[in-house]
């Protein structure tokens, strides 16, 4: 070898083949977005069990056939293959169950939209997120189908914010320690505070209804509730981290919708 | 290439851009055009000119005419009382073909999307509320794409004209003229079954 030329070590065959695994791999998960590309392509966005939040480019996605399918929270069988790891990559999928029960009811339906874009607005691209990728079958799967599923969403945006490293401690009082007659959260720090505690500062607290605690919400009123205290953390914690982006209008219109509904009771 | 005719390649050029035209199928339409230029490219030049100089949106409703008011808006037998709300321009010439809907209606532009931040405002929804009051309308039609964006779109709209105490009617979902059950995804069979009736 000539002095001072570098040497150029060959590919040993686990890395080509890590590589490999790398640009062309096989998952399932549920589909967030869907947007046409070209006349005839989808750029589409799915949530999958094992690569996270993934982009890529579905050839013929327009089409009549594979346009129903690409539907939001439809459960798909995908394909990924790309020339370089950093490319987009293009996707071959396949449906393996539509999540049509959650058109079924006006509040699931909006749930579902409120659900993808929050996910497809905050997941950091190609990063696993094990159990809030089974928090989130748990839910779409629920969706117009399951009774419980408001109080199920509810506790899906509380893991969101606990993924993405917002999370919030209910489980003591900040300022006692107690763990009895715990009804707010602070806006500050997302830990809980008890009645006792909240005092003078009570009205600038944030409300903490049990159905943040796990217990299926009694009404839609207090699910609100719930939704108010998430919201709070998603609008003043997760979207300024998110390069200020509003938060996405269908989860706006997700509390809409219960808020008419709970006028109505 | 053209061999140096920059105004033959500029057609090609524009043509192209067509959708459904790609470089070669733009020029085999162009040299077809040169060919019967008296039976199709002078024609075709006259009455593009004609459109681009007359066609603009129905200030009422949203179609494509060459009126200010469009043919159907115009038409005062079409005045039933029922309004049938469409995405597109392209959905409404469909329902058009179909020769059955005898009232008015509604063009949005488009379907709410949080994803493209598709909001109540860019849609015409304020203009569709607006004409309900102005019109005497009492039956409202969602011919909206079964599609999440359609779905959500069509329950947004139900909500905002519900205070108004008129009826709000959608499509019905299920199987298609033709269509095989072995073919068909089980959303589909689904609403099908759901939106059963009586024979």
């Amino acid at each position: 070898m000539a002095p001072g030329r570098a040497r150029i070590a060959p590919p040993r065959r686990h890395d080509c083949e890590r590589m490999k695994l790398q640009m062309d791999w096989r998952d399932e998960g549920a589909l967030l977005s869907a947007r046409p590309h070209g006349e005839t392509s989808a750029i589409v966005e799915v949530f999958t069990a094992l690569h996270g939040r993934h982009a890529g480019v579905v050839r013929g996605g327009s089409s009549r056939k594979l346009a129903a399918v690409l539907q939001p929270g439809t459960q798909v069988a995908v394909e990924w293959h790309a020339r370089l790891e950093d490319h987009i990559g293009s996707f071959r999928v396949e449906p393996l169950r539509a999540r049509t029960n959650a058109a079924s009811d006006r509040r699931s339906l909006f749930a579902l939209g409120s659900a993808c874009a929050l996910l497809a607005f905050s997941l950091p691209e190609r990063e696993p997120q094990p159990p809030l990728y089974a928090a989130t079958q748990y839910l779409l799967d629920a969706l117009g189908q399951d009774q419980g599923w408001p109080g199920l969403y509810l506790l899906w945006e509380l893991g969101l914010l606990e993924t993405l490293g917002f999370g919030l401690d209910l489980s003591a009082c900040a300022v006692s320690g107690a763990t009895d007659d715990l009804v707010h959260v602070s806006p500050k720090s997302g830990r809980a505070v008890s009645r006792a505690s909240a005092g003078i500062w009570a009205d600038k607290l944030l409300p903490l209804p049990p159905c943040l605690r796990g217990t299926p919400p009694g009404s839609t009123a207090e699910l609100l509730e719930g939704l108010q205290t998430t919201g709070h953390f998603l609008e003043r914690r997760l979207a300024p981290a998110m390069g200020n982006r509003p938060l996405p209008a269908a989860r706006r219109r997700f509390v809409e919708v219960l808020a008419r509904e709970a006028a109505r009771e | 290439m053209t061999q140096g005719s920059p105004e033959i390649e500029r057609l090609i050029e524009l043509m192209a851009r067509l959708p459904g035209l790609g470089p070669r199928s733009a020029r085999r339409a162009v040299l077809q055009l040169i060919r019967k230029r008296g039976a199709l490219l002078v024609p075709l030049a006259e009455a593009m000119q004609a459109v681009a100089a007359t066609a603009q949106e129905c200030v009422n409703c949203g179609n494509i005419g060459t009126d200010s008011l469009c043919g159907i808006c115009g038409n005062a037998a079409r005045a039933t009382g029922e309004l049938c709300i469409v995405e597109d321009v392209a959905d409404l010439w469909a329902m058009e073909r179909a020769h059955v809907f005898k009232g008015r209606y509604h063009v949005l532009g488009g379907t709410l999307s949080a994803l493209d931040s598709v909001g109540p405002e860019e849609l015409r929804i304020p203009r569709l509320v607006e004409r309900i009051r102005e019109e005497s309308i009492s039956e409202v039609i969602l011919a909206l794409n079964a599609t999440i964006d359609g779905l959500t779109t069509a329950h947004y709209i139900a909500e905002q004209i519900e205070p108004l105490g008129i009826r709000v009617t959608s499509l019905a979902q299920g199987v298609p003229i033709g269509g095989e059950l072995d073919y068909l995804d089980e959303g589909t069979i689904t609403a099908a079954l759901r939106a059963r009736r009586a024979l």
